[in-house]
């Protein structure tokens, strides 16, 4: 019988399996940052261990780092301890570090897209559950514990039982106007956010194929606010011209021998998946969190769902999620006023998103009394922005141009969301206390986050009036 | 890791669903280089308002102070993949949770520190919380050797857990030390095993 992709991937890393162990999985790529590192290395240390393979362990700094100025001292002396650690851990070990100095600093699922570290058919883990954003390329990635990783470092290998397999089917074609990040968050909206617990899912179908490899990336990202051990796209010839000429992929007579290498992973028509479900993309409307899981959402032309409309196993915890956020059932999503703006973290903070927020700001200005921040996912992110002349649009429109970094997605520094203060962020989780204590988040796109920048409250994307810009051409 | 050995608690009902990770242990706790010092933190935003206990929280409770069982609702542990949440509740004292499910990286996590995530179906959790309120000072007896929960008013179930998580619990394994025991293995795998990106040369 044919083999998913999963299986396949699963197949050409398994070391050792045995009957009702965990099998022994081989790591070809271990990513590590400052926040989920630090008491794994000291775990080595103690029992006398070495780190096996240092060439296969990339570190950045992202997590509790400052945006703002990088010339400055940390203000936060906790978060400077952090960066030193891992600072010393990867001199002692070996590893390589993309520092604050470093041109390649940036969010970790971001910068080993971009760098062409993540490569179809890979094993990438890192102490960071959105991991699942590889999946994109076709890479089997996934969130682990600290324990996990020290057992990473220590052995290259990850004890890992085999995940059931779900195939989502998305039909027909995201409307315009509408983006990747709708799409997910109305499959999780429909779906439920624990349905894929215990799963590896596979996006199939043609509106994820039509995807640019970004739009994959923020798909696969938020594979985990469905449960998802890991979200998969079978790779194809887009995903080879992304990584065609990246840093880190091979070139010359090696670039055959990887394309080769790359094309053998997909799914064979007759493999079979534990679970499949079906979506229609034609339907995807903008979308807008209202409650504290990313479940917990409508379409910008709806309504907060009444309680007597939800099943019952929803209506407790809607109720629950309603008065953390200070919001009635009924209320149209378009009444909904917000107080901050993030445009940022893993899901949406590539080029093409800040190209697309800064098509909606361009002649613009930010409603007066909201605070909003861009935060590029990376250094080279950022740069390329630059040269583009995006930064000045935001500057313009009145956002804050920050440098990269995790941010204001979960609070860890500076950029924080006040109590009770409303933010549109296109961030993942929307938690209680995500963004800071007692912040209400409400997820989107970063072309609704960057018009509710302007108009002071949630508005249809699709009816809002750009600006051509005349100098640059936006591709 | 201690080995976990039969015992009976008090049960601390916690009736939410979806509990995160976050709100297990906020973001705020997360900047410590240590493995330790998260338990005073469990809960933090519900347990505590401007540093002082809120009455109300259920651990803040007698007699659910510092029971070591947790009663809960459906995908208990979800978001992020930070082991500072178990390790929180593993500190904290918390060695049992019961929920009708639990997230996957949390779930796993657990094991690697001593807690035992107990799976039971809806009617089960149902019956419990019945339970806890019903009768003061709620008890169970977990004997996670034959895999069964019982209290001593005639409820009785038996949970399923994997053997190789079953062993981790009881016999506190060194997972990496075990792994290590199948170097050749990997240095077999690794001699034809390709990889293909390069790093290094600039940054
Ligand atoms: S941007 Fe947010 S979700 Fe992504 S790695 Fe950073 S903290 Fe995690």
């Amino acid at each position: 019988m044919g083999r998913t992709l999963y299986e396949k991937i699963w197949d050409k890393h398994a070391v050792l399996e045995q009957q009702n162990q965990p099998s022994l999985l081989y790591i070809d790529l271990h990513l590590i940052h400052e926040v989920t590192s630090p008491q794994a290395f000291e775990g080595l240390r103690i029992n006398n261990r070495k780190v096996r393979k240092p060439e296969l362990t990339v570190a950045t700094m992202d997590h509790s780092i400052p945006t703002t100025d990088r010339t400055l001292p940390f203000r936060d002396e906790i978060a400077k301890k952090q960066v030193d650690a891992l600072e010393k851990n990867c001199r002692d070990f070996g590893i390589q570090l993309f520092d604050l100095k470093s041109r390649n600093q940036g969010i970790v699922h971001v910068i080993a897209p971009e760098l062409g570290l993540t490569q179809p058919g890979m094993t990438i883990v890192c102490g960071d559950s959105h991991t699942s954003t590889h999946g994109a390329f076709g890479a089997l990635a996934f969130g682990i514990g600290t324990s996990e990783v020290e057992h990473v470092l220590a052995t290259q290998t990850l004890k890992q039982f085999k995940s059931k397999t779900l195939a989502i089917n998305i039909h027909g074609q995201l409307p315009s106007g509408t983006t990747a990040k709708d799409l997910i968050l109305s499959i999780i909206g429909k779906y439920g956010h624990d349905f894929a617990t215990g799963y590896v899912v596979e996006y199939r179908g043609e509106a994820i194929r039509k995807l640019t490899m970004e739009e994959r990336m923020t798909v696969c990202n938020m594979s985990i606010e469905m449960g998802a051990r890991a979200g998969l796209i079978e790779p194809d010839s887009k995903t080879f011209a992304f990584l065609k000429g990246k840093q880190a992929v091979p070139e010359g007579n090696l670039w055959g021998e990887v394309l080769e290498e790359w094309q053998q992973y997909y799914t064979d028509e007759d493999a079979k998946f534990d679970l499949t479900a079906d979506f229609n993309a034609a339907e995807v409307i903008p979308q807008v969190t209202w409650g504290t899981n990313p479940g917990q959402v409508a379409g910008i032309t709806e309504t907060i769902p009444k309680l007597e409309d939800m099943s019952e196993d929803h209506v407790r915890p809607a109720i629950k999620a309603l008065q953390y956020m200070g919001l009635e059932p009924g209320t149209p999503i378009t009444e909904i006023g917000i107080d901050k703006v993030f445009i940022g973290s893993c899901t949406n903070s590539r080029i093409e998103d800040l190209r697309k927020a800064a098509k909606i700001a361009h002649g613009y200005k930010v409603a007066e009394r909201v605070e909003a921040l861009v935060v590029p996912g990376s250094q080279l992110v950022k740069k390329q922005a630059e040269a583009e002349g995006l930064d000045q649009i935001f500057i313009e429109a009145g956002f804050q141009w920050r440098e990269a970094g995790c941010s204001m997605c979960l609070g860890m520094n500076e950029d924080l969301v006040l109590p009770e203060e409303r933010c549109a962020s296109t961030s993942n989780r929307n938690f209680e206390g995500r963004q800071g204590r007692n912040a209400r988040t409400h997820l989107v796109s970063p072309e609704m986050a960057a018009a509710a920048a302007i108009a002071g409250r949630f508005t249809d994307v699709r009816e809002w009036p750009v600006k051509e810009r005349k100098e640059v051409s936006l591709q | 890791m201690k080995s976990f050995t039969r015992f009976t608690g008090i049960v601390a009902p916690l009736d939410t669903a979806n509990v995160d990770t976050d709100a297990i242990i906020p973001k705020q706790f997360l900047k410590s280089i240590e493995r330790t010092g998260f338990g005073k933190f469990l809960f933090y935003e519900w347990r505590y308002e401007n540093d002082r206990e809120k009455p109300d929280f259920i651990l803040n409770r007698e007699p659910y102070r510092n029971a070591p069982i947790l009663l809960t609702r459906k995908n208990f542990g979800c978001g992020s993949s930070r082991e500072h949440a178990p390790w929180a509740i593993a500190e904290y004292g918390i060695k049992v949770i019961l929920a009708p499910s639990f997230a996957d990286i949390f779930y796993n996590n657990c094991f690697k520190n001593g807690i035992l995530p107990v799976v039971l179906p809806d009617q089960d959790i149902e019956i419990l919380f019945r339970n806890t309120r019903e009768i003061p000072g709620y008890q169970i007896r977990v004997d996670l050797e034959n895999q069964r929960i019982e209290d001593s008013f005639g409820y009785m179930s038996e949970f399923e857990i994997g053997s190789y998580r079953k062993d981790q619990l009881l016999q506190g394994l060194d997972e990496i030390g075990a792994t290590l025991q199948s170097s050749q293995n990997i240095h077999s795998f690794e001699s034809s095993h390709k990889i293909y990106y390069k790093l290094g040369a600039k940054n």
